[in-house]
């Protein structure tokens, strides 16, 4: 058994994982008995919402290189991607949802709505914003990268945490035990990613600093990228 | 999913009836006559009560089967029941949402103020499953409720009017 067969197991392991926590949760969705006594607006909203949250799961495993292929600045790459479209999702989610009963969407919006996990909605919603304005704006902010990253992981994981906070009380077309299962998964990746990027990988890099003097600077550079 | 919304909401009820007894057993409450202490406080609209609502539902028999929507409505203070006024109810259900018409209907109170409607099986709307009522014809001020479903099973919800003369 090469090591190359084994690279290969892992990688189908951790891709069909990761496509598994994305697709089971919203595919079940998709048979709620809810979605019938629904209009198209809610529909398409209520699942831009579901996608969110999928895409905010396989986000930080993206530039931490986790999954084969997205090693380095393909990683980084499709992160880009990823965050385009978590941006369009959130748009179809609130606009979806304001076709279907304006009052109660800018209700939510004004933080006046009676349901408690608006506030967590509209929170990650202008951290979502603010995330997309800190990227189309990098090069005239002309913030220090380190300090760049170091706002873009913050609201990242204000993101995901009222995201997440937002998804659980919400009673509505997911089905409960997959959608507790997606928003531990989300949780866990996000607070993977961030200790091991943030943290080891960069105690790992200033370890290693002596005794490799710059031989292998290309690696120690990405690790704490 | 739903034992989160329980235990939020068995949380307000254990506070409401902590809080009962608090106010009534505070300093406050020993000199104030007794007549003012029972008198009846008019009930404020909820949160998000009037969303979706469209004025002048017409009189119905019923707006579907199997959910019942139900209610007493009293005058503040004397708490003595109103009979014969105007209750608009709406709701989402298996029909439709909740800005749909066929799910907006008004009953009228009977002899000892209570009220029923049966309409179809309300389910969850925005994230709750809840329903809206209305007094708005202009004897009593205007008073929108909200009333929440513990669970998106039940097949009724009840909420109470004290209304203030206007």
């Amino acid at each position: 058994m090469g090591s190359i067969d084994r690279r290969w197991i892992w990688a189908v392991l951790a891709w069909s994982g990761a496509a598994l926590v994305m697709i089971v949760p919203a595919a079940i969705t998709a048979f709620s008995p809810y979605l019938a006594y629904r209009t198209l607006p809610y529909i398409v909203g209520g699942f831009a919402g579901v996608i969110s949250l999928s895409l905010l799961f396989i986000q930080p495993l993206l530039p931490a290189g986790y999954l084969a292929g997205s090693e380095g600045s393909a990683g980084r790459r499709w992160h880009r991607w990823v965050g385009v479209a978590l941006v369009v999702a959130v748009v179809l989610h609130v606009g979806g949802l304001y076709l279907t009963s304006p009052p109660d969407t800018i209700d939510a919006l004004l933080l006046i709505s009676p349901t408690p996990f608006s506030i967590y909605g509209v929170t990650a919603m202008w951290g979502v914003v603010a995330t997309a304005a800190l990227v189309v704006f990098r090069r005239r902010l002309g913030l220090r990268f380190s300090i760049w990253r170091l706002i873009h992981n913050g609201l990242a994981a204000i993101v995901v945490v009222a995201t997440v906070i937002h998804a659980l009380q919400i009673e509505g077309a997911m089905e409960p035990i997959t959608k507790w299962m997606l928003c531990m998964a989300t949780l866990a990746a996000m607070s993977v990613a961030l200790l091991d990027l943030r943290v080891v990988r960069p105690i790992h890099a200033w370890r290693n600093r002596g005794s490799t003097r710059g031989a292998k600077r290309e690696p120690s550079e990405s690790a704490i990228r | 999913m739903a034992y989160e919304f329980l235990s939020r909401r068995s949380f307000l009820a254990a506070t409401a009836g902590l809080a009962g007894p608090a106010l009534v057993s505070s300093p406050l409450g020993l000199v104030l006559p007794a007549a003012a202490a029972t008198a009846i406080a008019p009930t404020q609209t909820m949160r998000g009560g009037a969303n979706n609502y469209r004025p002048n539902a017409p009189m119905v028999e019923r707006l579907g089967s199997g959910f019942f929507v139900r209610g007493k409505v009293v005058r503040a203070g004397a708490g003595t029941p109103l009979k014969g006024l105007r209750i608009q109810i709406w709701a989402a259900t298996v029909l439709g949402g909740e800005p749909d018409p066929v799910n907006h209907g008004s009953v009228l109170t009977r002899d000892d103020g209570s009220f029923e409607l049966e309409m179809a099986q309300i389910v969850p709307n925005f994230g709750q499953p809840h329903a809206h009522l209305a007094y708005d014809d202009g004897s009593f001020e205007t008073v929108f409720l909200r009333p929440v479903m513990p669970s998106a099973r039940d097949t009724s919800v009840s909420a109470d009017f004290v209304l203030a003369p206007s």
